[in-house]
């Protein structure tokens, strides 16, 4: 009994819902009316139907501006540009909430502009008081009953897509990463393929046909962050001593941009989330490079040696050296890296030597101190740096 | 009648020194004295929280912006937020409370007079308290250090280890010492509404805005209890070795978070229903009806206090709650929509079959009506979960947030003070600055908050001092920075106005909007003891029963 009510909800959902994105697309409507018209039938629900089209089309105008260009010609962070099964859900749901939003809208505001326009005062008023009506039972209700149909269908539609992401099972073949929020960069572990990295997260293309989706855990050393790549998914916040998760599987192949949504402190702002979607080729020749230890060549054997005897190793870790720093990202890969300072800056050596020198040129306020080397010892290593590729 | 006055007290006023004019005005324990205070009080914190939001929108009007250090931004925001909300929008809120609920039923002064004044020396001294930071939150040293935790100063970042020096302290302590402030108005308020109101005036015929100051009294004891728990608990963190938050040794970061939003989100009622009382009474007097539907908006009004107790979680959607959790508040979070739906349909109809005057008050109520449906509109978006995870902390949020504090509730706040201004003052405000002041506002807080909405749609997230080039959104913050001068210009004209009109206004009389409630009834500005007789109160409007001997109200209550 109470399953068949649920699905029945679900059906009016479904019904409501394909209502809406009918009506969302209201040139369509123009189109069926026009022949409406061509055929004579010009009833008062015919033009109610026609008024209310447009104005849902005039209501959803805006959003068709940010939705229509689906690739990345607007922003780079473009919600409405997704990539991915749950930002596609999200896009889903949130097209059927403007549409419900923007028709109550442009009812209401027709309303009010008709009380406003309607009701004022005349020139000519004679200063007598208007009838004074102190309420009516039925218009009352009418206006209580139809909100809250309203709330149950926007509520079963949003149940379901919060179940739909959110009880999505983790598939076999998933890749899994644990992301650990640092103030102001991220940790990237993949236990299964024992890489280590920072702030440039890689993952697989996943195929709709067989989808490698990627399952993130997220945790945190110190204070809140939140992982937000509005293209893939939506974010989820990094809370210590709270392990939260979630899952991107993105279907093109492309760097996605991003970064952290919860105020961390000082460098919130440059906070910055760099995903790339490799081909399965790429991301298995990126993993077996990531696996290699980091190779040291004579020509650079001084700057190593500052490097491994100043305070850079208490913070960074370069696999196969002394250098087992956990505080700072592991640069055991660095030069696989198109970004230095979690994104804030493109690696170059000239940024890196910039960032060894004085990093509050590039980003003041963060955790990495500026050591103090002479000319000659920020150049031997940051030649160094550049070999650890 | 009423209006007779009586000469006694303050015949010589005008002859004594300025220090003993003072002196009366720190000592006072009249309502009307203190809600005047309240509300100079809170429009100085207005004018120096709106600095600060200028300055974060000029940091912000281009990618890279150098004008302000990341650290100078976090303190602006986290001064800005806490600033608006505690020593701004609710003070000026108690202020017009503490003057008009006791005129408005009938009552001498509030219950209690003294209770009354150390309410608002309390949340002066909060206010003060906060902004000494500047100059000495890092204690003896010397350079001074603003609160930079943000407004809601998630744990672990307001723990020893991520906040040195006492900054985080001044931000506790301030808000703990205002809260006790708005707890003894709130009881104040309360006790007023309860056992002052005059023969004849039941519940059922109080105006609508003592009814909703009411509701709004019972949400501040229910809200401000529970954060100012989680203070104390911040304060034992901090300095006796508790673990309340402190993930660093097993605490949780998370019960900072329902602490704060369960005190949050009742909050925004306790700012927004006095709003919606003031458009109550704004509304029917400038339309020439009566209100309606007023049982309805009466109980709608305590619906909203009812369910904005169980929808605290809904800021927090993008913590990691569970599917379970999430829809039990995307419920509660639609749910709260029937209600205020309610509301904005009832005052159209208000408006419906009305003589419009639109005078500057009905202006800003017009306004507030748009504005608030289009914040209502924002708020189911964020109320739908997974449209949250994007929205949630992204600059859509700060602009809907903004569309209900600035659209709804300082749009309502103003006609308020030139509905009420007359009667505060004696005198009448000039109607062409008003109307100035109305579109410049306007006209700014369009440019601002509607285009704010559009890079949260495109990415951007709140608190951060700079962005990247190159993400769509350097167009949009230009010209939000834009709206922001037409705002402060705006709010030049209505100081103008004001000083001008006090010193120079024609005098009002007492009844200059022909309207119906009781402060009305008695000279402007009112005589300290408010009302010469006992009034009787027989239906919701009086004074319509007294203007229209031959239609009373009270023939249909």
């Amino acid at each position: 009994m109470r399953v068949s009510v649920v699905r029945g909800l679900h059906r009016v959902t479904e019904y409501v819902y394909l209502l809406l994105t009918l009506c969302s697309k209201a040139h369509l409507l123009e189109v069926k009316f026009r022949n409406v018209e061509e055929m004579g039938q010009r009833s008062s629900t015919h033009w109610c139907m026609r008024l209310a089209a447009h104005a849902i089309g005039l209501a959803c105008l805006p959003v068709a501006a940010l939705a229509a260009p689906t690739d990345r010609s607007l922003s780079p962070t473009n919600i409405f540009a997704p990539v991915s099964t749950p930002a596609h859900s999200i896009f889903g749901l949130s097209l059927f909430v403007l549409a419900v939003t923007g028709a109550i809208f442009v009812i209401v505001f027709t309303l009010l502009l008709y009380c406003v326009v309607k009701f004022r005062r005349r020139a000519d008023d004679d200063g007598r008081e208007p009838p004074q009506v102190f309420g009516s039972n039925q218009v009352e209700l009418a206006w209580t009953v139809i909100p809250v149909l309203i709330t149950v269908v926007l509520f079963m539609a949003t149940a379901r897509v919060i179940a739909s992401i959110q009880r999505a099972p983790q598939p076999e073949n998933a890749i899994r990463v644990i992301a650990i929020g640092h103030q102001f960069w991220w940790e990237y572990r993949y236990p299964d393929l024992k890489v280590v990295t920072a702030n440039e997260l890689h993952v697989p293309v996943s195929d709709p046909a067989h989808p490698t989706p990627t399952f993130i855990t997220l945790l945190s050393a110190d204070t809140d962050h939140s992982f937000w790549v509005p293209r893939l998914a939506g974010k989820t916040d990094l809370i210590p001593n709270h392990p939260n998760s979630m899952w991107i599987d993105p279907q093109q192949t492309g760097l996605y941009l991003g970064q952290c949504a919860q105020y961390c402190g000082t460098q919130h702002a440059k906070m910055l989330l760099r995903v790339y979607a490799d081909s399965p080729q790429e991301f298995n020749r990126w993993t077996e490079e990531q696996n290699q230890p980091a190779l040291t060549t004579a020509a650079v054997s001084e700057g190593q040696r500052i490097f491994e005897r100043t305070a850079c190793i208490n913070c960074h870790a370069v696999t196969g050296t002394v250098a087992d720093g956990r505080f700072g990202p592991d640069l055991t890969h660095l030069m696989s890296r198109e970004t230095i300072a979690s994104g804030a800056a493109p690696n170059t050596p000239e940024n890196l030597r910039l960032w060894i020198k004085n990093p509050d040129a590039i980003k003041p306020g963060s955790k990495m101190p500026a050591m103090g080397l002479s000319d000659h010892e920020l150049d031997a290593v940051t030649a160094y740096l550049a070999t650890l590729r | 009648m009423s209006t007779d006055s009586i000469s006694i007290v303050n015949a010589d006023f005008a002859s004594r020194p300025l220090v003993a004019k003072l002196h009366e005005w720190v000592t006072t324990v009249d309502h009307k004295r203190l809600g005047i205070l309240y509300i100079v009080y809170s429009f100085v914190f207005l004018i120096i929280a709106g600095i600060e939001a200028l300055i974060m929108r000029i940091q912000l009007i281009r990618p890279h912006n150098d004008y302000v250090s990341p650290e100078v931004f976090n303190q602006m925001f986290t001064m800005h937020g806490t600033t608006m909300i505690f020593f701004v929008v609710m003070p000026m809120l108690f202020g017009f409370a503490n003057y008009l609920v006791p005129l408005m039923i009938g009552a001498r002064d509030m219950a209690f007079p003294r209770l009354n004044a150390f309410s608002f020396w309390m949340t002066a001294f909060g206010g003060i308290l906060l902004y000494f930071s500047f100059l000495g939150a890092n204690g003896l040293y010397g350079a001074g250090n603003a609160p930079d935790v943000g407004w809601f100063a998630y744990a672990p970042l307001t723990s020893q280890t991520f906040s040195l020096g006492h900054s985080t302290d001044f931000w506790t302590l301030s808000l703990l010492v205002s809260g006790f402030g708005s707890i003894g108005t709130a009881i104040n308020i309360i006790a007023t509404i309860f056992c002052m109101r005059c023969p004849g005036m039941t519940l059922a015929k109080m105006p609508l805005l003592a009814w909703l100051n009411l509701v709004m009294a019972v949400l501040v004891i229910l809200a401000v209890s529970p954060l100012s728990a989680a203070q104390v608990m911040l304060i034992v963190d901090r300095y006796l070795g508790g673990h309340f938050f402190d993930t660093q040794a097993g605490g949780s970061a998370v019960i900072w978070m329902h602490f704060f939003w369960i005190f949050g989100h009742p909050e925004v009622y306790v700012l927004v229903i006095p709003a919606f009382a003031f458009a109550s009474e704004i509304i029917p007097v400038f339309s020439r009806k009566a209100i309606f539907g007023y049982p309805v908006m009466v109980a709608a009004t305590v619906c909203i206090a009812f369910i904005s107790m169980s929808v605290w979680a809904h800021h927090m959607f993008t913590i990691g709650m569970n599917a379970n959790a999430n829809t039990f508040f995307v419920l509660t979070t639609m749910a709260i929509a029937v209600p205020t739906g309610i509301k904005i349909f009832n005052w159209l109809a208000t408006m419906w079959g009305g003589k419009i005057h639109f005078k500057t008050p009905m202006l800003f109520s017009i306004a507030f009506l748009f504005q608030f449906l289009i914040a209502g509109l924002t708020g189911i978006m964020l109320g739908a979960a997974p449209f949250n995870w994007h929205l949630g902390n992204s600059y859509f949020v700060v602009a809907h947030f903004h569309y209900v504090i600035v659209g709804a509730i300082l749009f309502t706040t103003f006609g308020a003070f030139y509905y009420w201004f007359p009667k505060m003052s004696g005198k009448m405000y000039n109607e062409t600055l008003g109307k100035l002041h109305f579109w410049l506002f306007l006209i700014g807080f369009h440019l601002t908050f509607d285009f704010m909405h559009i890079p949260g749609l495109l990415g951007m997230p709140r608190r951060i001092y700079t962005y990247e080039p190159g993400r769509g959104w350097d167009t949009l913050n230009l010209i939000v920075t834009i709206g922001v001068f037409f705002q402060a210009a705006g709010i030049l004209v209505f100081v103008a106005n004001l000083l001008w009109s006090y010193f120079h206004g024609e005098t009002a009389g007492s009844d200059p909007w022909d309207a119906w409630t009781l402060e009305w009834s008695t000279s402007s500005p009112p005589p300290a003891y408010n009302f010469a007789t006992i009034l009787e109160g027989r239906s919701r409007r009086p004074l319509w029963d007294r203007k229209h001997p031959e239609d009373p109200d009270w023939r249909y209550e």
